[in-house]
């Protein structure tokens, strides 16, 4: 099987969902949707951890090639996407959007888009998707987002401002190697022999790119405003989606290509990390608006991905990429569930919320082992990428797991607090509708897969164990 | 590009008579009364022409080879930047006739002038001696001039080719007083001899002297920073179509003479000399950004931003000798999405006084299609992938940092963030912001066809970069 073929049936569904009207643009986009995602299924079956890879010429000179790579840590990604795609398309198609076919087509886009940056193994072809992924949701978000222009067209700008600038340090680092080991292939910048000063320097312009995208603390400033502006699709792609790109590209490109600097930067992006964690989860407790309060959960959550990533050991590897894929799904969930919340009662604010649980029963199920998961109970999905998370960092120092533990519990406390303030309570007045067919389909779905790899997780960390055992051994 | 190979370098000038002939026959065809014809005359002309020359390229030889003088001298090089100036001839003159509209009896004039100057244009990177070279310039610059000021009636345009004639003539003076100087040095006009003569031990200072004035009246003609300060308000005074024209076709042109001049007379490359290039492309990157961020006019905006892209084109000076696709493919990715800027704003700002961003307020509600492909256009401006802007940025990046000239990258890097968010908040406000009226605006069939193809070359060179990356100059 030609892996390429993934890229042409999201492409090829971007543009037909477009040309096929408004009308059944969404039905289109969920049939591609699905189809990448058997694909990709397929395409796990068959090569599952061992893998396969795809080259052709591109650029003759600087010499660039087309060239992808599906090992086992690029599949599970892809699965992730994939998956999570057709979900989100789900998600919005109840929805009443303005210009659909163009909505739909620019998630294709993007899906297609942070497949590529997945898959390709030469970093300019990483580059060229990793930036293109940049385009639809920045227009995604101005076109369809929520409040008013003028502050979601600054929000959207600094977004784009912000990604952009720290992309281009990411080119300049690549072409650096690109000078210093004359090829751009993976394996190149795997082995390049670059002096100490070098790899710092180029640690440093690829973490300004990830550490913007993730976001790792400081460099989350453009975030909160971001999610609460864009629609509930672009936060879900976003959120569930776009920061994975960053933290898959960690582990994939940076760690490997400059391992000195990794080991000897450790200790200050840790502490980095592990800030994040603690602030998003303090911010998370103050916040009153639903998708702010989502959002700085979130970064806490990306946070302990970051420094899993970041621990340099194994297990902090195999623990980032299984929260990567729990968070992706569990994320998804929290903003279905408020942007169901929103649509029904056409607020955000907690302190005006309240008491939905009495007319729901089905979404106050979903909604709550949703948020279970994202705290991390035992036998969900979370649990195990955090677990697994906190040791490989106990395997660094037994501080960091420990301080990065509290926030298992501050993350407990915000959720749960969230939910009482939301769902709990006085009965409301206004009554709520419970799930439709499809958001209970949605919902399940996803509560499947958070519960069904939180009881047996071994099918994902054999998928990627082969991958990471191999840049395991270019980190030491 | 090796000037003294004697296999690569091709001499023919087929391409030069052609377009001569044909800006001869535009004026023919006013004198006999064919007005009609003209515009599909002069098409078909140009697309011929585009056809001689690609075929010359591939072939490697001519059809012609009448030159017993050098006079015109054809390499990859020049034949490369030849076709692009006849497909942006091309583009520009599609436009004319509507462009033109209501000033119908002129028009023979107008199209003429525009082939004259892409005939100056292709003398400029062909030429075989410096003769023919400053014949190039001046027919190229006398059309521009005359050209920024052909809206009798306007001030601005008067203002604008005033200031364009006397600080051309100016920098034209420059350029001439280098050229002798030159020529003192190492008595020839012709480019092999003179590559020759100027290697040998013992050259004179004046040489030296001659090169930089060289330099300085194309710096000039390119506007780059410090040499800039004409090109806003000709840019903004004069027609909008001879603004597209002269802020992709000229500019491109002048840069490509620019490097063809560098890399001959390269005996002169001083580390000072690099130095104060290194300087001055940053400082045109900078200036013209920043000042770009703070324009209203659109018009005047671009011809900022045309200055910064100046600045990044400037670099492959740097490395001469090994970047020449670079620079072509710069030059390439530059002035096609300028093309299709230029056509949706002829487009938005027909029958308007001015050319105010507040004509692009809520563009997208009244014509979606030219929004998107604006928004492209300023998308490869920006140089975002999947885009030839891209590529080309990256290429230049690439050349600099195997010549270990960081600071370039820096810069380089920096000014691409502050070009994204002036061309961004014009793609912004053309989303956002409420339009004056809600009535469709009709642009006329020419402009969208040309900024549609122009937008497609550029994406199809961003897409396959190979097309210019992969031939030999």
């Amino acid at each position: 099987m030609n892996i390429a073929i993934i890229l042409i049936i999201l492409l090829v569904g971007a543009i037909l969902t477009y040309f096929s009207g408004n009308r059944f643009a969404s039905k289109v986009a969920i049939l591609f949707s699905v189809a990448a995602a058997i694909f990709s299924v397929a395409l796990c079956l068959k090569y599952g951890a061992a893998g396969t890879s795809y080259s052709a010429e591109w650029i003759s000179n600087p010499s660039i090639s087309f060239s992808l790579k599906a090992d086992g840590l690029a599949i599970a990604m892809i699965l992730l996407t994939t998956i999570l795609l057709p979900i989100i398309i789900l998600a919005a198609h109840n929805r009443e959007f303005k210009n659909e076919k163009l909505l739909f087509s620019l998630i294709m886009f993007m899906a297609f888009a942070m497949t590529g940056a997945f898959l390709s193994s030469d970093a300019l072809l990483y580059y060229v998707f990793w930036e293109m992924s940049l385009i639809p949701i920045y227009f995604i978000i101005i076109l369809w987002g929520n409040g008013e222009m003028a502050k979601r067209r600054k929000a959207a700008m600094t977004f784009f401002l912000f990604t952009f600038a720290g992309s281009l340090f990411m080119m300049a680092a690549i072409i650096y190697m690109y000078v210093k080991t004359g090829s751009f292939q993976l394996e190149a910048f795997y082995n390049a022999n670059l002096s100490n000063t070098e790899q710092i320097w180029i640690f440093l312009a690829f973490f300004l790119a990830y550490a913007i995208k993730i976001p790792i603390f400081p460099f989350h400033t453009w975030q909160a405003n971001v999610y609460q502006k864009a629609p509930a699709v672009g936060t879900m792609l976003l959120a569930g989606l776009m920061s994975k790109m960053g933290a898959y590209s960690v582990i994939r490109w940076q760690i490997p290509t400059t391992p000195f600097a990794a080991h000897e930067l450790r200790t200050v992006i840790l502490i980095l990390c592990i800030i994040g964690v603690v602030y998003g989860a303090i911010m998370a407790l103050r916040q009153d608006d639903l998708k702010r309060f989502m959002a700085y959960a979130s970064l806490s959550h990306v946070g302990f991905v970051a420094a899993g990533a970041y621990a340099l050991t194994y297990d902090g590897l195999q623990g980032a990429i299984v929260l990567i894929i729990a968070h992706g799904f569990g994320i998804v969930g929290l903003f279905y569930s408020v942007d169901i919340i929103q649509n029904r009662t056409n607020t955000l604010s907690m302190s005006k919320l309240g008491g939905i649980a009495s007319h729901t029963p089905k979404f106050t199920v979903a909604f709550f082992l949703a948020i279970l998961s994202s705290i991390g109970v035992p036998l969900t999905f979370n649990f195990i990428g955090e677990f697994t998370i906190m040791y490989g960092l106990y395997e660094v120092n037994l501080w960091y797991a420990l301080t990065i533990g509290t926030s298992l519990f501050l993350g407990a406390l915000f959720m749960l607090r969230m939910f009482q303030r939301v769902m709990l309570g006085e009965p409301s007045e206004t009554k709520f509708r419970d799930l439709s067919k499809t958001e209970i389909f949605v919902f399940s779905l996803i509560v499947a897969v958070l519960l069904f790899f939180g009881v047996y997780v071994k099918p994902v960390t054999d998928l990627v164990s082969s991958s990471l055992e191999e840049i395991v051994m270019h980190i030491k | 590009m090796t000037l003294t190979d004697k296999n690569l370098v091709r001499y023919i000038m087929s391409t030069l008579i052609a377009i001569s002939g044909l800006g001869i026959i535009c004026l023919l065809l006013e004198i006999l009364n064919l007005r009609k014809i003209l515009i599909p005359v002069t098409l078909i002309g140009l697309i011929a022409a585009l056809g001689l020359t690609v075929t010359e390229f591939y072939l490697g030889e001519s059809f012609l080879r009448t030159d017993k003088y050098n006079m015109v001298v054809t390499s990859g090089f020049s034949q490369g930047f030849s076709i692009l100036f006849i497909v942006l001839a091309i583009l520009i003159i599609t436009m004319s006739p509507k462009f033109y509209q209501d000033k119908m009896v002129k028009i023979a004039d107008y199209v003429a002038l525009k082939v004259f100057m892409l005939a100056g244009a292709v003398a400029m990177v062909s030429f075989g001696n410096f003769a023919m070279f400053f014949i190039g310039l001046e027919v190229l610059s006398i059309a521009a001039y005359v050209l920024a000021a052909s809206e009798p009636k306007s001030l601005k345009s008067n203002e604008a080719g005033m200031k364009y004639f006397i600080m051309g003539a100016f920098a034209s003076s420059f350029i001439l007083f280098g050229i002798a100087l030159v020529y003192g040095v190492t008595g020839s006009f012709d480019i092999n001899e003179i590559a020759v003569n100027s290697m040998l031990s013992g050259i004179p200072l004046w040489f030296n002297i001659g090169f930089i004035m060289v330099s300085v009246g194309m710096l000039f003609k390119a506007s780059i920073v410090p040499f800039h300060f004409w090109a806003p308000d000709v840019y903004e005074g004069s027609p909008t179509l001879v603004t597209a024209m002269m802020s992709t076709l000229v500019k491109v042109a002048a840069i490509g003479a620019l490097y063809k001049i560098v890399s001959i007379l390269a005996a002169g490359i001083t580390p000072a000399y690099q130095i104060a290039l290194i300087v001055l492309s940053i400082l045109t990157m900078t200036v013209g950004n920043i000042t770009a961020m703070k324009q209203s006019n659109i018009k005047r905006m671009m011809a900022y931003s045309g200055i910064s892209h100046a600045g990044f084109m400037m670099m492959t000076l740097l490395t001469i000798g090994s970047s020449a696709n670079t620079v072509l493919y710069y030059a390439a990715a530059y002035s096609l999405a300028g093309v299709a800027a230029f056509a949706i704003i002829l487009g938005v700002c027909r029958g308007k006084d001015n050319e105010d961003v507040s004509n692009f307020f809520g563009l997208i509600k009244r014509q979606p299609a030219m929004t998107a492909v604006m928004i492209c256009a300023f998308l490869s401006l920006s140089g975002i992938p999947v885009f030839a802007g891209f590529f080309a940025k990256f290429f230049v990046f690439g050349q600099m940092l195997q010549t270990n000239h960081l600071i370039l990258v820096i810069f380089g890097i920096i000014n691409s963030v502050i070009a994204v968010s002036y061309y961004l908040g014009i793609a912004n406000v053309m989303i956002t912001k409420e339009p004056e009226t809600t009535e469709r605006l009709r642009v006329p069939f020419e402009y969208k066809v040309v900024a549609v193809a122009a937008i497609a070359l550029n994406l199809l060179l961003g897409i396959f970069p190979n097309l210019i990356m992969g031939l030999t100059l």
